[in-house]
């Protein structure tokens, strides 16, 4: 295995009886690459992340995340990972610092450590004034961002965004992104799935499935000159319609 | 165990902020406590009669004085013809009619034999029978002190002595039961509940992506709980004990070691109840439906489960609440010892042994 990828599948495959969710996908994600993981509703995304993330079992085939088999080493996958899903899942009855604390907590991260970073992360998204406000008064920009980096507290190697920027404004959605490109600066590997096929054009290699499988993985710049269209947006086109 | 700890405390965090779960947790366990101990009871106390007297003549007299005398009955009204009868119970006003027939003195003389009526209004079937089997046995008493200096070949004289509630107090009833339906909604409905909102919300699935483990979840969202149903099960007693009088006769230690069994045989149902729904909503309705029901209707807590017919007694076996009802009355009115509940205690065991497991499966299942 090279030790620069950080996620690597073979054939990985998830059938729930006779259907094929996931049709023997095989793809490797470099160190610190922005993966953007593409593809219709329905069309097998979500199984094949829980399948990286350690909480489904493949049917067959394999996979490795941060040096990990996601079939034996489910435990010690999930150590390194982050994890953000389209709910940015906050407790909305807490408060913003005391959601730090408790996913801070159940990463086994020491008091100072979560002192430290609660401090950290406070300053950076500029939230000195709701700190201690519950986090089901915020706007959901706030939100995304809170959960973002909650899901960075415990510095994993790679992160997975499932839809992060779902129902969120243009602009919030920039912003974002932007935090995207810091982690991703700072040597995390980001591997996110989205709709918003401009966003696809901000990630460094782009898979694109359909129907279980991966019909398109390459740069966004060269699936626009191998599929002859101006945008991501025509690629997916292209192929969703087949 | 600091992970444990700390998700103790989030799960403090949202019971306590809770307006609603708090309500449940310690608002309705006294307030049911209350209304049934105080307004919902079987005996009857002062009940409004009327009374129809056709002979006014001095035995008639004397058995009204000793109805009246009695706690249970007051006399609201005298009337003076059959139309009346009807008339009053229309009204309302009276629950009994007493009809004294004619001559009610002289045919006592003459043929050993008077007639009283009672009429009753039986509207409230239960209350109907009540005040008839008094009025019977005031009469009855009335009739053996008159017979006394008669000499009769032989007589049988029923001696009811009621043992473990003399007095008949239906609160006596009602503790074990209230205690059983609040430690089963507070433990099987609020972790049921509680869980399934972490689902709703995603926050579920982002615990089971951290390193904390499947079961450290579920622990630390029961634990709470357990906590509570403990300090409700004490409050309830408490409350029994120094407001409505009812002394708990057999061991307190053996009292709450049985609790805890029945709490935690709760929280395992509260547990596969939350594997099996999807919302919040739908886990109240299957709690409210599945559990609290059967346990309301089904326990023997308000009808006897001798009476019911065989299928729903068979049924009535498989009613954790069951169980914990005979283990409750016996240790509460009877003061029993584990030497005579020992079957109900290890069926109750059983129960939450086969619950537990069942919910671990099920939740497995449910991460696959």
């Amino acid at each position: 295995m090279n030790n620069t990828n950080v996620i690597q599948a073979e054939g990985l495959t998830k059938m729930f009886g006779d259907f094929t969710a996931v049709n023997a996908i095989t793809f490797e994600v470099k160190k610190g690459e922005i993966f953007g993981f593409l593809g219709a509703n329905g069309a097998g995304k979500t199984t094949a992340i829980k399948m990286l993330i350690g909480i489904s079992n493949p049917t067959s085939g394999q996979a490795h995340v941060a040096g990990f088999d996601v079939s034996t080493q489910a435990e010690d996958i999930k150590k390194n990972i982050g994890y953000m899903s389209q709910k940015f899942a906050l407790y909305d009855d807490l408060t913003v610092k005391e959601n730090i604390t408790f996913f801070g907590g159940i990463y086994g991260l020491t008091k100072i450590k979560i002192k430290e970073k609660t401090k950290e992360l406070i300053e950076d998204l500029g939230l000195e004034e709701v700190a201690n406000q519950l986090v089901g008064s915020l706007p959901l920009g706030w939100k995304q961002k809170i959960s973002f980096s909650v899901a960075l507290l415990h510095e994993p190697k790679i992160v997975f965004l499932d839809e992060p920027t779902g129902g969120v404004d243009p602009i919030t959605r920039r912003q974002f992104w932007e935090m995207i490109y810091r982690a991703a600066h700072q040597g995390t590997t980001i591997f996110v799935t989205t709709h918003y096929m401009d966003e696809a054009e901000y990630c460094d290699r782009v898979s694109i499935m359909v129907n279980g499988k991966i019909e398109a993985l390459d740069t966004p710049k060269e699936l626009k000159k191998q599929f002859q269209v101006d945008s991501m947006n025509d690629v997916f086109l292209k192929l969703a319609r087949g | 165990m600091k992970r444990f700890i700390g998700f103790i405390t989030k799960e403090f965090y949202h019971i306590f902020r809770d307006r609603r779960s708090l309500f449940i947790l310690f608002g309705m366990p006294i307030v049911q406590i209350l209304l049934f101990g105080f307004a919902i009871t079987n005996e009857i106390n002062n009940v409004d009669i009327a009374i129809l007297d056709h002979s006014k003549d001095a035995t008639t007299k004397e058995i009204i004085n000793k109805i009246s005398a009695s706690k249970y009955f007051s006399i609201k009204q005298l009337i003076e013809r059959e139309d009346d009868i009807e008339a009053v119970f229309k009204k309302g006003k009276v629950k009994a009619v007493l009809n004294f027939e004619k001559d009610f003195s002289k045919n006592l003389v003459k043929d050993h034999k008077a007639t009283v009526q009672i009429i009753t209004d039986a509207t409230d079937p239960n209350t109907a029978n009540t005040i008839s089997n008094y009025v019977s046995s005031i009469l009855q008493k009335y009739q053996q002190e008159q017979n006394k200096a008669i000499k009769i070949n032989y007589i049988i004289v029923p001696q009811p002595r009621m043992v473990y509630n003399p007095e008949l107090k239906s609160v006596y009833m009602f503790v074990p039961g209230v205690m059983t339906i609040i430690l089963m909604l507070v433990s099987a409905m609020m972790t049921s509940i509680s869980i399934t909102r972490e689902k709703e919300l995603g926050t579920m699935e982002i615990l089971l992506v951290s390193p904390i483990k499947p079961f450290q979840v579920i622990i630390g969202k029961v634990f709470p709980y357990i906590f509570l149903s403990i300090i409700n099960a004490i409050v309830i007693v408490l409350l029994s004990i120094f407001i409505f009088k009812m002394p708990v006769q057999g061991s307190l230690f053996l009292l709450g070691v049985e609790s805890v069994l029945f709490i935690i045989s709760a929280l395992a149902l509260g547990i596969l109840i939350s594997t099996i729904s999807a919302t919040q909503q739908t886990a109240m309705m299957i709690s409210l439906m599945g559990l609290m029901l059967p346990v309301i209707l089904l326990s023997g807590f308000i009808f006897p489960i001798s009476s019911m017919p065989l299928p729903l007694q068979i049924i009535s076996n498989a009613i954790p609440a069951k169980w914990f009802i005979i283990i409750l009355k016996g240790i509460m009115l009877k003061g029993v010892g584990l030497q005579f509940i020992w079957k109900e205690t290890l069926i109750l065991l059983g129960m939450t042994v086969f619950f537990i497991g069942l919910s671990v499966k099920k939740y497995k299942i449910r991460l696959e």
